[in-house]
């Protein structure tokens, strides 16, 4: 017996609820750091608080142990630039990522995870998670290095990005914030930040939240917060029949943070960039299907027939051997890698690829369907270092996919695996399984922004800091993660230890007290969840898509107030369950709110930030290269320009490098 | 067939995301204490298989399966429209295989690089 309706008809009633339920009784945790978000980010900033000296307190949403878009594994490391082996810098790293984006991403943070990226690798080693080919399984292979035994991915040459074995590496992170002390609180939602005198705008001192299993009611107090939570997976659209095991986003990417942060008035910054959203799950399950991107780059397609589709450089010339796809050709300097937030706009430094006119060739004939990822073709080693290394560690593979597809038969030594049928177009992107065309082209994603923050990774709001994948502007993948969390957990710890008490204003948190229960009080005919939450899609897809003007982002304000004001302020909640997720739609009407108010404040189209306005469709206008920082103050939106290069402008020293000795905190 | 019938929702799609084998599962509910999203709840029988009360908030991240102590008693199901998107052919042969066929061939014995 494994279902609810299995159980409900062999029983003939419906289960009780297995926790003890206990709506708002108030739960108190005092610590110097609190820590919002238990994923890899999160973790890393509460083990490098702790090993700081301070107290610390986590809040996660699930159990953290295996929570988080990085709980689920992860097989190469961005960014590990200072590794012994490699050839790139990290202001050579920081300097392509930020050209290749036209100055839309936050450099410093670039150039602090391409400082310590190596650093906090190896301190995940100390762990116990495996980053050396210890067994010496690959011995000789050219993706790995004799002497240290790393392995590389992408661009062997430069050999920068790094090979993991990090199937396991959130229960080791888990082990060691849990020996050094640290209070984890699983299951609970984040309703609010606390801040000094309930004002926003002034210095946090802490959170409050709700508990989805007991419904208590919890007060963190702290004198430090470092909000390490993902992103708003579910704002754009919500289809979990559809998406199910196609989605990179778990279901509690509901941007809790950043609309914790909005609402206490942080500032943010690309808030209106997007980009189209094909990870969100309408593809097929990641890494299920024949391809040849990112974990799978440079696997050789065949077609229908057994023919092999090119691979070309990037300047367009076919490449002889499937060899030549690991190393940058004559002329370019590095390959960056995907998967760090920059490949769309990446040009000078991507890798080597199948070439663009295979959707015409495809469409002529030259190729048939299906396509096939032939490994027979690659060495042993190769083929190994792909599905079985890199497959089996990767996020949502091991159980997923190798222990799945290897357990059915199949056989990487033998067979050919089918790449998804799909419209021509479709194969213009090697990452088949995103499925390109099956993903409605109203679906989008946010890209890029987040909170804007200096040196320190600390906001405008005093206290609070940032590490994180996606919710800081600046932020890349898994590696980036730890990276950024580790040296936010650091600068809080040290702020902490100067800073005064934290006192809290016991009046906001009864007023938190009071809202976030909305929901347990309502008549149980109204509308659930989960209908509530597509509807904020169905609003931001319509009013917040590609195309938008002042007027349609407008009336997409007015139906988000709408719906917060009617539908889901008649929703009613069941049990903590429901309640967590409503009170999660509620957050997403915040990020929704952001979004659309950052849009209607650049007053220009953008094509780094896939951001087209109807009322304004001169294209790049230069006046308008510039952020726009913007923030809540007394409920009130606030912007200002900054310049793309503030990073480097006073009161930042002028140089990369110069910054990082100021504020790192590191003994150089 | 006299199966009492009951007036319940249709099953949730997709329905299963995983499921025990009740042989193997003693119900010490280390998969639900992980699971990121609470897709299941412990039974309200002692030692008996967790149930699986919200399938279509899982993202199938195979976790509540590496936590599982005795193996076989959960297995991670992807839904049947990604299930049977997964398909491979054999070079050698041209034989056609697909996830959740079946006659399914023998399984690969081959662990995963690393643990």
């Amino acid at each position: 017996m494994s279902t609810w309706h299995e159980y409900v008809q062999r029983n003939g009633k419906v289960p009780e609820w297995p926790y003890p339920v206990d709506y708002g009784k108030v739960n108190e945790v005092d610590s110097d750091v609190l820590v919002i978000g238990g994923g890899v980010a999160g973790l890393q900033a509460a083990i490098n608080a702790a090993r700081a000296g301070a107290r610390v307190a986590v809040l996660e949403r699930g159990h953290a142990k295996r929570s988080g878009a990085g709980g689920a594994g992860v097989d190469h490391w961005h960014g590990a630039v200072t590794n012994p082996c490699s050839s790139v810098t990290p202001e050579m790293y920081t300097n392509a990522c930020y050209d290749s984006m036209q100055g839309y991403t936050g450099a410093h943070v670039r150039y602090i995870i391409t400082k310590e990226g190596w650093d906090t690798l190896q301190e995940c080693e100390r762990m116990g998670i495996q980053i050396r080919d210890v067994k010496d399984e690959f011995k000789g292979a050219p993706f790995r290095d004799e002497k240290t035994k790393l392995m590389f991915a992408y661009d062997y040459k430069n050999r920068h990005i790094i090979r993991v074995w990090g199937w396991n590496i959130k229960p080791k992170l888990y082990d060691e914030a849990k020996r050094l002390g640290v209070n984890i609180v699983n299951r609970v939602t984040p309703t609010a930040l606390l801040t000094a005198g309930g004002n926003q705008g002034a210095r946090v001192v802490g959170a409050t939240a709700v508990s989805s299993r007991t419904g208590e009611f919890y007060v963190f107090k702290a004198r430090a917060t470092v909000v390490a939570t993902g992103g708003a997976g579910r704002l754009f659209v919500f289809d979990p029949e559809t998406t199910a095991s196609g989605t990179m986003a778990d279901m509690n990417s509901a941007g809790v943070g950043q609309a914790i942060g909005w609402e206490a008035g942080a500032e943010f910054v690309g808030m209106e960039g997007g980009g189209p959203g094909a990870l969100i799950g309408f593809g097929y399950a990641p890494y299920s299907m024949g391809n040849a991107s990112n974990t799978y780059h440079g696997t050789p397609i065949v077609d229908a027939e057994g023919k092999e589709l090119p691979w070309v450089d990037v300047f367009g010339n076919e490449l002889k051997s499937w060899e030549d796809r690991f190393y940058p050709q004559a002329g370019q300097e590095f390959q960056l890698g995907i998967g760090i937030g920059i490949s769309r706009t990446n040009r000078e430094f991507r890798l080597n690829d199948i070439p663009p006119d295979i959707v015409e060739r495809i469409r002529r004939g030259e190729f048939k369907l299906p396509l096939y990822a032939d490994f027979t073709r690659f060495s042993a080693a190769e083929r190994r270092g792909t599905f079985g290394m890199m497959v089996g560690n990767e996020g949502k593979t091991r159980i997923p996919i190798y222990d799945t597809m290897t357990k059915a038969g199949f056989d990487p030594d033998k067979d050919l695996f089918q790449a998804p049928v799909m419209p021509v177009e479709g194969y213009f992107n090697a990452c088949y399984w995103a499925g390109g065309p099956n993903t409605p082209p109203t679906v989008r994603s946010l890209g890029g922004g987040g909170f804007l923050t200096d040196w320190n990774l600390q906001t405008n709001l005093e206290g609070l800091y940032i590490g994180a994948g996606s919710t800081i502007y600046g932020g890349g993948c898994h590696g980036e993660s730890h990276t950024t969390g580790r040296y936010a957990g650091r600068h809080a710890a040290a702020y902490a230890r100067t800073a005064t008490g934290p006192v809290i204003e016991q009046e906001q948190v009864d007023r938190e007290r009071e809202t976030a229960y909305h929901a347990t009080r309502q008549g149980k005919g109204g509308n659930g969840w989960k209908e509530i939450n597509a509807a904020i899609a169905r609003i931001m897809r319509d009013y917040c898509g590609r195309y938008k003007n002042e007027q349609t982002l407008n009336l997409g304000l007015r139906l988000l107030d709408e719906l917060k004001t009617t539908e889901l302020a008649y929703a009613y909640a069941s049990n903590p369950h429901e309640l967590g997720r409503l009170l999660e739609c509620k957050a997403l009407i915040s990020v929704g709110e952001l979004a659309i108010k950052a849009s209607l404040q650049r007053r220009a189209s953008n094509s780094i930030l896939d951001f087209h306005r109807l009322d304004y469709p001169a294209m790049d206008p230069p006046e308008w290269h510039k952020l726009l920082p913007i923030k809540q103050v007394n409920g009130k939106v606030s912007v200002r320009d900054l310049p793309l290069d503030f990073h480097l402008k006073p009161p930042f020293a002028s140089t990369l490098e110069e910054n990082y000795k100021r504020y790192s905190g590191t003994k150089l | 067939m006299n199966d009492k019938a009951y007036m319940v929702p249709n099953p949730p799609t997709p329905n299963k995301a995983v499921e025990f084998n009740p042989d193997v599962c003693t119900g010490c509910n280390l998969c639900v204490e992980v699971c990121p999203t609470d897709v299941m709840m412990p039974n309200p029988e002692k030692k008996q298989p967790p149930i699986v009360v919200y399938p279509e908030e899982c993202w199938y991240c195979g976790g509540c399966v590496e936590e599982c102590p005795r193996p076989g008693a959960i297995t991670m199901l992807h839904p049947t429209q990604q299930r049977i998107s997964m398909n491979w052919k054999r070079k050698a042969t041209g034989e056609l295989f697909r996830l959740g066929m079946k006659n399914p061939p023998p399984p690969n014995t081959r662990p995963p690089s690393g643990g």
